[in-house]
């Protein structure tokens, strides 16, 4: 690290004190770099085991990297906390303005402890840091206005990141999220519910400041290489024109698009709900985080008449992506893009993770056309596959919790199935919400084995589409596969690289652009970092309660047939096995 | 030559050309970027592209109370930083809001018309053009 970056400035917020101090961790950014990396040490430092998600105890954590501000794409804020949906392990991407602002504010990472005794939120510009009261705007469930309100009264425009909640967030849904910048978040795992935890509403984080190179002409010159691929290069074509998107039909074709609660892995709506669709009908505008030229973000423009009165319209614009469209969209069966959108707005309101969401209105569909629970729990409403008014209702009313039942599908599918029956079908996997990726038995390893227990921690459906065309592949190739990927995620993820941009920040590209950063690495020590980075995050969870032992497989993924035929348990069982035996063979 | 806006609402909101104004004076991060990219009240509404348009009779120049600012050719101004003794009346009469501020040396940035940030701009958001000299 380069000796005048202010990379190692961590800055510690504590909200039942209302005071802050900043501390110089050379020894994390040093050794681990940044992100993922330094996050998951601090975590570990401020988190006790047996700590509440939701109280004072529990640390928010978030961290940038080395090329945060000084290459392209380098565009992520990792989040890590305990997670209140899973009890265990937290960790969460996000993008938007939000690594730029940390950056630029002249911090490396920003972790927030304690309880505010009232709600507040942070606005954080440079190195100074105010406690706002936010008594008048707490209660506001709409996340979109919670931001139109601090955009007004805060400075630091175009330069600025603003985390928020909505309602889902405040009333502690296990799966509510962060917002930034109207359509990013922090999706996965529950940080939303941290926050009102801790009466937290905010945080707005803005600054500008230069950043120092070791050699300002190779680093133009590399800069414009890494800039030219990532306007350039076929691997971030898909990104830029139809978005993520355009995995629906492909994923649909193959046989591995869940739909219907994974009643079935075809969607015969796909089309209507594809990124082909979106683009042609409604695509209204197109985004980007800071310092990414890719404008992955879609943008759906939708007019609506009131109807009340003649000439009179309102337009909304609401992102859609491919995980959305799964969970919101064919897994409920909904084949009216406009409907989908309708329902996607309503789940950005509030601020819900759109994946759990779709996933628990899933489960309550099947459970109440399997009689296990009835109108007298949904309070009357009647859910059918593709009735997404009644979705939309749903989802006020799981934010809400008026009673039992909403409490417990407040709490996802993991939970309400414990309380109700029906965890044959309920679509979760250690804890967290599937993915939509039916795509073979890698898809579903990966997730049961990843850290996060997120799609994107070893990329399961990549391994799967791989194999396709082999026979008989074995299950330790598939769990040696996925570790190695997972390994050098945490790399990406501790430079706060955009997984999209993992096509171009291959190994040598990274020691290029970090020997530019002071970092003078070679490939078996960026790899050993990565592996030692995982191990950590590993242990951690396992002295927070996690057994890769204890595994639970729902029925209903082994019955619903994948583009590999019909899921075998002991399979998938004996590849997670092998996950846990090279892991506790590794070295770091 | 001077720099164009071609058109505002191509723009992705990427800030690319943010951090290529910085880059061109060696620097990385933004302190040093004549240039500002925000949204119009929200994401979804687009950005504006907050710049120098390189007036014919730039306001800047003529609040200067020292002439630090002096004409460019093909309009604009070149600051005369050994002169600029930092008051920021030019930031004040700068309608835009084009004109920036060194909070290190505490004396103006203003685009100087180099071009080099459309090179970073991958939606045609930003040109340049040869301005006829009047």
């Amino acid at each position: 690290m380069l000796a005048n970056d202010t990379l190692a400035n961590v800055l510690y917020i504590d909200l039942s004190n209302k005071h802050y101090w900043v501390r110089h961790r050379a020894d994390l950014f040093e050794r681990y770099l940044g992100g993922a990396g330094v996050a998951s040490q601090l975590l570990d430092e401020e988190c006790p085991a047996g700590a509440d998600p939701l109280g004072a105890e529990n640390p928010i954590v978030f961290a940038v990297g080395p090329l945060t501000g000084l290459f392209p794409l380098a565009s992520k804020t990792v989040a890590m906390f305990k997670s209140p949906h899973t009890g265990n392990l937290g960790e969460s991407h996000c993008g938007g303005r939000s690594a730029v602002a940390i950056r630029m504010a002249g911090y490396g990472a920003i972790v927030v402890k304690g309880k505010s005794d009232i709600p507040v939120y942070l606005a954080i510009h440079g190195d100074k840091v105010h406690f706002r009261d936010a008594s008048s705007i707490w209660g506001i469930e709409n996340s979109f206005t919670v931001g139109r309100i601090i955009r007004e009264s805060e400075i630091g425009a175009g330069l600025r990141t603003i985390m928020r909640i909505g309602g889902a967030g405040e009333k502690l849904v296990s799966y509510a999220c962060v917002i930034t910048e109207t359509y990013r978040h922090f999706g996965r795992l529950g940080l939303g519910a941290v926050f009102g935890g801790k009466r937290l509403k905010a945080v707005v984080v803005s600054g500008k400041r230069s950043l120092p190179v070791s050699d300002s002409k190779t680093y133009r010159k590399t800069y414009a290489e890494i800039y030219d691929a990532a306007v350039g290069s076929p691997v971030m074509k898909k990104y830029h024109d139809l978005g993520t998107a355009e995995n629906v039909l492909p994923l649909n074709m193959l046989g591995g698009l869940p739909a219907r609660n994974l009643t079935e892995a075809r969607f015969e709506g796909a089309s209507e709900i594809s990124g082909e669709k979106f683009a042609e009908q409604y695509l209204g505008r197109r985004l980007a985080c800071s310092h990414c030229p890719v404008a992955c973000i879609h943008i759906a423009a939708v007019r609506e008449h009131y109807v009340d009165e003649p000439y009179f319209y309102k337009t909304h614009m609401i992102s859609y992506d491919y995980e959305p469209i799964y969970a919101l969209g064919s897994m409920l069966g909904i084949s009216n893009a406009r409907g989908f959108l309708s329902l996607m707005e309503q789940v950005e309101i509030f601020g819900l993770d759109a994946m759990s969401a779709g996933v628990v209105l899933a489960w309550a569909t099947e459970a109440q056309e399997r009689g296990i629970v009835s109108e007298k729990e949904t309070m009357g409403l009647k859910f059918n596959w593709g009735d997404y008014d009644t979705f939309i209702r749903a989802v006020k009313l799981i934010v809400r919790q008026p009673n039992d039942f909403y409490s417990a599908l407040a709490r996802g599918v993991k939970y309400a199935s414990s309380v109700y029956g029906g965890t044959e079908f309920a679509l979760s996997l250690a804890g967290n919400e599937m993915p939509g990726y039916h795509t073979g038995p890698a898809a579903h390893i990966g997730v049961l084995v990843g850290a996060r227990h997120s799609h994107l921690d070893n990329a399961g459906y990549s391994v799967d589409q791989k194999n396709l065309s082999k026979q008989d592949v074995s299950f330790e190739e598939i769990a040696a596969d996925l570790l190695t990927e997972e390994r050098w995620r945490q790399v990406l993820s501790s430079l706060v690289v955009c997984f999209f941009a993992r096509g171009l920040y291959k190994p040598d590209v990274v020691l290029k652009a970090l020997e530019l950063t002071g970092f003078s690495l070679t490939r078996e020590k960026l790899n050993r970092i990565g592996e030692e980075i995982h191990k950590q995050k590993y242990e951690f969870k396992v002295r927070h309660g996690f057994s890769l032992d204890e595994i639970y497989l729902p029925e209903r993924i082994l019955e619903t047939s994948t583009p590999f035929g019909q899921l075998n348990e002991s399979y998938i069982k004996s590849a997670v096995g092998h996950f846990k035996q090279l892991l506790d063979s590794s070295l770091y | 030559m001077r720099l164009l806006i071609a058109d505002a609402e191509r723009c992705i909101g990427c800030q690319m050309c943010m951090f290529a104004c910085a880059r061109r004076q060696n620097e990385g991060g933004l302190a040093e970027a004549c240039m500002g990219i925000r949204s119009i009240g929200g994401m979804e509404r687009g950005f504006t592209v907050i710049v120098c348009r390189a007036c014919d009779d730039p306001a800047c120049a003529k609040v200067c109370p020292t002439d630090a600012l002096k004409l460019r050719n093909g309009g604009g101004v070149r600051l005369n930083t050994a002169a600029c003794i930092g008051c920021g009346n030019c930031q004040d009469a700068c309608l835009i809001g084009a004109v920036f501020w060194d909070e290190e040396i505490n004396k103006p940035m203003i685009c100087i018309h180099c071009g080099y940030c459309t090179k970073f701009c991958p939606h045609g958001v930003l040109k340049t053009e040869e301005k006829e000299l009047t």
